[in-house]
């Protein structure tokens, strides 16, 4: 789901305005014009490489966000029901990003915490808002600045799983990790 | 930018044109007025709206409170009007209690003028009447001033017929904060997003909706302008602000915002300005409601270990908490006479509609369904609109206070429709 998340972000970011983050992301490397580019006959005209914003380009430390084997690919934190402390699992995870974001002061992060479909709408943004504040604490403990993270809730409103069963509700407890360019 | 774009895509998406709720009345009151309410002739003129005559639009008003039984009535010649001689005992005799009488004629430039009577049979007298002045467009709008008259006229009470609602539908992954008349007809669209819109709340003047719009990828507040569609952002702070509650005067919003961590309530201007942290907790402080006469905000709390609903003076200080059985009520909302108190309460897995009488702290349950939300009261409180789950599908609901009385309100369309809020009466 976050796969389909983060690609519909991809390509709102394309449909919206193509470009790139004005912090900290350097510009892609243009390529050469390809051999026969300027063959005789053929109008001589600047290439162009087409950037999409929120994958930098490579030689970027932000493109390790995006690469599936770096743990920093990994987005979500996972709740359990009426819990709101980052279990042992996530830790790995969260000790990455929160390096991550030491390491490279542009780097901005919204946390975006999130509650099951049960109860109230508005108490769901307050439970949403308590898991999101405490991976932020968590990754601020460990080295992030407090003005990289911005932790915010979507309460029920955006669920990754809509079936109405526990199984859903548990992928639905989480907190996703978005990084400036894809939000 | 993004954002930019997105509010233009929101934007530039068509308008709902068949947007429509339909209306299905699952329960009346136990006492209900036996009125005849016979055709006006000239009527025909102004056609139908929704398949509906004027006087069928009154008559199906009256029925829909629960509190009038319409009668049927025989074609009668000469058809009678306003102006002609009431027989009593005829209309006794027809089991009738009250009668509306009327007439429409067409004016030289092209308008209407609509005039009706209201007669107490049982006591035999006239109870009064209006002429009104309209264009064709305006028969809906007519027709339920005339229903406010006589549901006033022979309850004692004001009516509800002319407030608007305002609510949301989700289609797919579209939004569409959406505006009705009390019921469920002429349904227009406020705001159509690509994200969610949550808790819009009128202005008590009902020229302005509050609401969270997550546009932004997060919540934020804005106040919308109905007639020029014109919106500001109230509160776009650093995390969460959501919640929005106006003050009785308009003055205020409380909110709640998660500036300064956690989830708690503020106080502030309709623009952002004047900013004021009302309560100080490490638990969730939200959905906050103000008492109708301003003395007291209402709102839900974790602070005990459970949501339970609280209440504290406008102006700050220690909060006192209302509910006590069960361990999650929350969604405080107040009737307009300051008595009563309807929230949300789970019960054995279920969240159901409950009212409290705040003098003795009774506790009824309203409703039997299982997933209800965000309850509004009618202006008039007679009425409790609220969300609800039907067939995995998304509806509102409304109950009477004394629980009789049930209707339900669904989209024509398929769709989720939630997030209600009743208007305030209008003049």
């Amino acid at each position: 789901m976050r796969v389909i998340l983060l690609s519909a972000i991809a390509t709102l970011l394309v449909a919206g305005c193509a470009t790139t983050s004005e912090e900290g992301q350097p510009g892609a490397p243009v390529e050469g014009a390809k051999p026969g580019a300027g063959k005789p006959g053929a109008v001589q005209s600047t290439p162009v490489t087409p950037v999409e914003a929120g994958k930098a380009g490579g030689g970027s430390p932000f493109a390790a966000l995006k690469d599936p084997n770096s743990p920093l690919s990994k987005r979500s934190v996972y709740f359990d029901y009426d819990k709101f402390d980052v279990k042992d699992e996530y830790r790995p995870l969260v000790e990455a990003h929160a390096k991550f974001l030491r390491d490279n002061a542009t780097a901005k992060m919204l946390l975006q915490g999130n509650a099951d479909e049960r109860g109230s709408r508005e108490y769901n943004v307050g439970l949403g808002q308590r898991r999101a504040d405490a991976v932020k604490k968590m990754l601020t403990l460990l080295g992030a600045r407090e003005s990289q993270v911005e932790s915010v809730s979507l309460g029920e409103e955006k669920p990754s799983c809509s079936e109405h069963n526990e199984d859903c509700w548990a992928k639905n407890r989480r907190d996703d990790m978005l990084y400036n360019g894809e939000y | 930018m993004l954002r930019r774009a997105f509010l233009l895509l929101a934007l530039a998406a068509p308008l709902g044109a068949h947007a429509q709720l339909s209306i299905e009345i699952t329960g009346a009151g136990a006492q209900r007025i036996p009125i005849a309410i016979v055709p006006f002739p000239g009527e025909q003129a102004l056609g139908a709206s929704g398949g509906q005559t004027l006087s069928g639009i009154v008559r199906a008003d009256l029925e829909r409170s629960g509190q009038f039984r319409g009668l049927e009535v025989p074609p009668l010649s000469p058809a009678p009007t306003e102006a002609s001689p009431v027989s009593y005992p005829e209309w006794k005799s027809r089991l009738a209690d009250a009668l509306v009488l009327g007439s429409v004629a067409s004016r030289p430039d092209g308008r209407y003028e609509v005039r009706f009577r209201l007669f107490d049979v049982v006591k035999q007298a006239p109870l009064g009447g209006i002429a009104y002045t309209m264009s064709k467009e305006q028969i809906r709008a007519t027709a339920h001033r005339i229903a406010d008259f006589v549901y006033q006229k022979l309850t004692g009470e004001r009516g509800v017929f002319s407030t608007r609602i305002a609510y949301v539908v989700k289609r797919g992954n579209r939004y569409e904060l959406q505006i009705a008349d009390a019921d469920g007809v002429g349904a227009q669209t406020a705001l159509a997003s690509f994200e969610p819109i949550i808790s819009p709340v009128w202005s008590p003047d009902g020229k302005r909706l509050a609401y969270v719009s997550f546009e932004a990828k997060k919540p934020v507040i804005y106040v919308h302008s109905i007639a020029d569609g014109r919106r500001q952002v109230a509160a776009n702070f650093k995390g969460s602000n959501s919640a929005p509650a106006w003050s009785p005067d308009g003055s205020k919003l409380a909110v709640t915002l998660s500036r300064e961590g956690g989830s708690q309530l503020f106080l502030m201007n309709p623009d952002g300005s004047g900013l004021r942290r009302l309560t100080s907790s490490s638990a969730i402080d939200t959905e906050p409601r103000f008492s109708p006469d301003g003395q007291w905000i209402y709102f839900t709390s974790d602070r005990g270990g459970s949501p339970q609903i609280y209440r504290m003076p406008a102006g700050g200080g220690d909060p006192q908490r209302i509910t006590f059985e069960g361990s999650y009520n929350v969604t405080p909302r107040i009737s307009p006479d300051g008595k009563t108190l309807a929230y949300i309460a789970r019960n054995e897995g279920k969240f159901q509609v409950a009212l409290m009488d705040l003098s003795n702290r009774q506790v009824t349950i309203l409703t039997d369904s299982d997933r209800d939300e965000s309850p509004s009261f009618a202006p008039n409180g007679r009425m409790i609109l609220h969300a609800t789950v039907i067939g995995g599908r998304g509806v509102l609901s409304a109950v009477s206070v004394d629980g009789r009385v049930k209707q339900r309100l669904s989209a024509t369309t398929p769709g989720d429709v939630r997030e209600p809020a009743w208007g305030p009466f209008v003049d």
